[in-house]
């Protein structure tokens, strides 16, 4: 009984300081950041390799998902004869769902695995050790540029993939299905709202950049130095993200669109 | 060199593919320039019976939207809806006799208010009250008056 | 060897443990200036943990670390990267910087603190690399060095910022006999020319005991033994004995502890 109950205090005090050393890594790599608008050339590199490096993965995803969109919501619209608002419904569930929210679990297969890899293998081959004792901090140098990169990327990446999903449900119905290209295009813009839709889209991948990013270099940076405990770090930032994402992704819809 | 120019302008495009895509979804998908940003003046209208009336609700002059419904109230005194109204400040010359309706888009569709503007010389203006309007049309009470019209037709032959 | 003067690094009555496990439990320890001081032990008895704690890296349960007068753990973060810059430390693995080159990776420290200009970061990495008989390799990639390679890259980088002291972490371990000699040679001819002080920690008695002026024998997170390389060769303690002559079974059991064998054996 009392060993059950200590068992659940150390779990309990494992878990807090677990997430107590995340919230005082993310605020030395915010302090950080401001020393990379000196040095912009680490930050570009930094967006290469997180954002260059995702687009294709997330183009490819976003066109067919639209094109998805667009058959289903044919379908059904069209037994109610709406299908003129088939626009109104590829857009909407993109630009406020799926966009970021399969962008975001996109970028944490693709980015944020890597980044967990790399700054993990950093650890273990002792690079990080090394730039500390040449008096370099691996927390300003080496995550704060991944850090600031992610959090610039996934944004871009949320739209693209929701422009392109638009584009591909455009295709499918206006160009395979015969809906009507007026139709299509003026009920999306009467309904979707720049405000309520759009910018809430790019606040909730923001979030999920920043969330994203964040797991993938704690996780990297308090890897076991093995090669083990860098592939369970690598599997942690993957469920780990994903989890993050579609809790947060709950409680920003239930901010911002529950009225 | 040549490789980190390649990259430079490798990045570069990816982010203005993001900010081209961006832009797209503000002008294209939601289009900007009807957007209601917030700004222009609060008029505040009392009706019997809102309905299935909501908060963002679209308000309509002649069928062109000119502003959104911005809170909803009910006044336990007078038992009655206080709706405000955000009208965007371009529209600056609506009459304040000006009639509010509440109207159904089709037969199913979402509820609106819909202003028919009246004759005076006085414009409207933030904190104005509209006097005039005309409540909600519940489909349950049309239903209702239609059956108890037939039935005092049927008594009285 | 100058005469002893102020040591460069003085422990006093250091303890470390980390988890369960105690890995120093009083430990003294001078580092001369100018002299090649070497670590030994067994693997396992902490000599790299050591190195980290010098350098700062990890925080002792008690004790004092004094470097160049300092104490190292009572120094704020700015202070104790301002002492980082004067101590070089090379690591076992020579923990390169995977994704930029040999001459990127000499030149990063420079990059990183100097703020000189790139046509004088040039020459200087240039002369350190000739240092090491790298000049040629400066446009490899870490991964196409091989491990006695990388080691001396490891070292024109640690010694680009011209450091008082070089810590050395298990030079000479896994290295073919060529290299090794490389290394050993390295290690004195630098101590000698730049008037270093060198710190290495080590289990290779033979190549150690060539370049050492003076050596510490640590066990079971102690002090065991101390004294000049040829004092060490011939010590009657029975642990330096063992040790220096690499005897199978002596103080240091050859046996890991376990219960008698009999009892294991007719136990179930």
């Amino acid at each position: 009984m009392l060993d059950a109950l200590a068992r659940l205090g150390r779990i309990g005090i494992g878990i807090l300081g677990h997430i107590g050393r995340g919230h005082l890594l993310l605020l030395s790599i915010l302090g950080g950041i401001p020393a990379l608008f000196r040095r912009p050339r680490l930050l570009v590199d930094q967006i290469y390799a997180v954002g260059v490096l995702s687009m294709l993965i997330i183009a490819v995803s976003g066109t067919f998902v639209g094109m998805v969109l667009g058959l289903q919501g044919y379908y059904i619209l069209s037994q109610f004869g709406a299908e003129q608002t088939l626009g109104v419904m590829v857009a909407a569930s993109l630009v406020r769902e799926l966009g970021p929210v399969v962008a975001a679990l996109l970028f944490a297969g693709r980015a944020g695995s890597a980044l967990t890899a790399e700054i993990g293998l950093m650890g273990a081959t002792e690079q990080l050790s090394g730039l500390e004792m040449m008096a370099v901090n691996p927390v300003k140098r080496i995550l704060a540029p991944r850090f600031l990169a992610g959090l610039i990327s996934m944004p871009l990446l949320a739209a693209i993939f929701s422009a392109l999903g638009v584009m591909g449900g455009y295709f499918v119905g206006v160009g395979l299905l015969g809906v009507d290209d007026g139709a299509f295009w003026s009920q999306m813009q009467a309904k979707i709202d720049l405000h309520e839709d759009v910018y809430n889209g790019v606040i909730k991948s923001l979030v999920f950049g920043l969330v994203c990013t964040w797991i993938a270099l704690f996780q990297g940076y308090y890897a076991t130095p093995t090669s083990e405990g860098v592939s369970r770090a690598t599997t942690r930032t993957v469920v780990h993200s994903s989890l993050a994402v579609l809790g947060l992704d709950f409680i920003l819809t239930a901010l911002m669109f529950g009225d | 060199m040549s490789r980190s120019r390649s990259l430079e302008i490798l990045v570069g495009s990816f982010m203005a593919a993001g900010f081209v895509a961006l832009f797209f979804l503000a002008m294209q998908v939601s289009n900007l320039s009807s957007a209601s940003t917030g700004e222009g003046y609060l008029v505040a209208a009392r009706f019997d019976n809102i309905g299935s009336l909501k908060v963002r609700s679209p308000v309509t002059m002649a069928g062109v939207r000119v502003g959104r419904v911005h809170g909803i109230e009910y006044d336990s005194e007078t038992y009655e809806a206080v709706v405000s109204l955000r009208i965007e400040s371009r529209f600056d010359k609506i009459p304040d006799d000006s009639f509010a309706k509440i109207f159904t888009a089709g037969l199913l569709g979402e509820q609106y208010v819909g202003l028919d503007p009246g004759g005076s010389d006085l414009y409207l203006k933030e904190g104005d009250q509209i006097s005039l309007t005309q409540p909600a049309l519940v489909l349950e009470e049309i239903i209702g008056q239609f059956l108890f019209s037939k039935a005092q037709e049927g008594e009285s032959k | 060897m100058t005469s002893v003067s102020k040591p460069l690094v003085k422990v006093r009555n250091l303890h470390f443990s980390r988890g369960d496990k105690v890995i120093f439990e009083g430990v003294d320890l001078d580092i001369q200036r100018g002299w090649i001081t070497a670590i030994m032990g067994p693997s396992g008895t902490g000599k790299t943990t050591l190195l980290k704690l010098i350098g700062g890296q990890l925080r002792p349960d008690s004790g004092t670390i004094e470097v160049d007068g300092m104490d190292v753990h009572r120094l704020g973060t700015r202070d104790l990267y301002q002492l980082r810059k004067r101590m070089g430390m090379l690591f076992q693995s020579g923990a390169l910087l995977t994704d930029i080159s040999v001459f990127d990776n000499v030149a990063y420290p420079l990059r990183e603190h100097t703020g000189l200009p790139e046509t004088m970061i040039h020459k200087l990495v240039l002369l350190k690399l000739e240092a090491v008989g790298l000049r040629g390799a400066r446009d490899l990639m870490p991964g196409a060095l091989s491990g006695g390679m990388a080691r001396r890259v490891a070292l024109a980088r640690a010694m680009a910022l011209d450091p008082m002291m070089i810590m050395y972490d298990e030079p000479f371990t896994g290295q073919d006999p060529i290299s090794l000699g490389v290394l050993v040679k390295l290690i004195g001819s630098l101590n000698d020319a730049s008037r270093l002080t060198s710190i290495v920690v080590s289990h290779d008695v033979g190549e150690t005991a060539q370049i050492a002026d003076y050596i510490y024998v640590i066990s079971r997170g102690k002090v065991v033994d101390q004294g000049m390389p040829e004092q060490m060769m011939t010590s009657d303690a029975p642990w330096t004995r063992q040790f220096m002559k690499g005897l199978p079974d002596g103080p240091a059991p050859f046996h890991y502890p376990a219960a008698e064998l009999e009892k294991d054996l007719m136990g179930h």
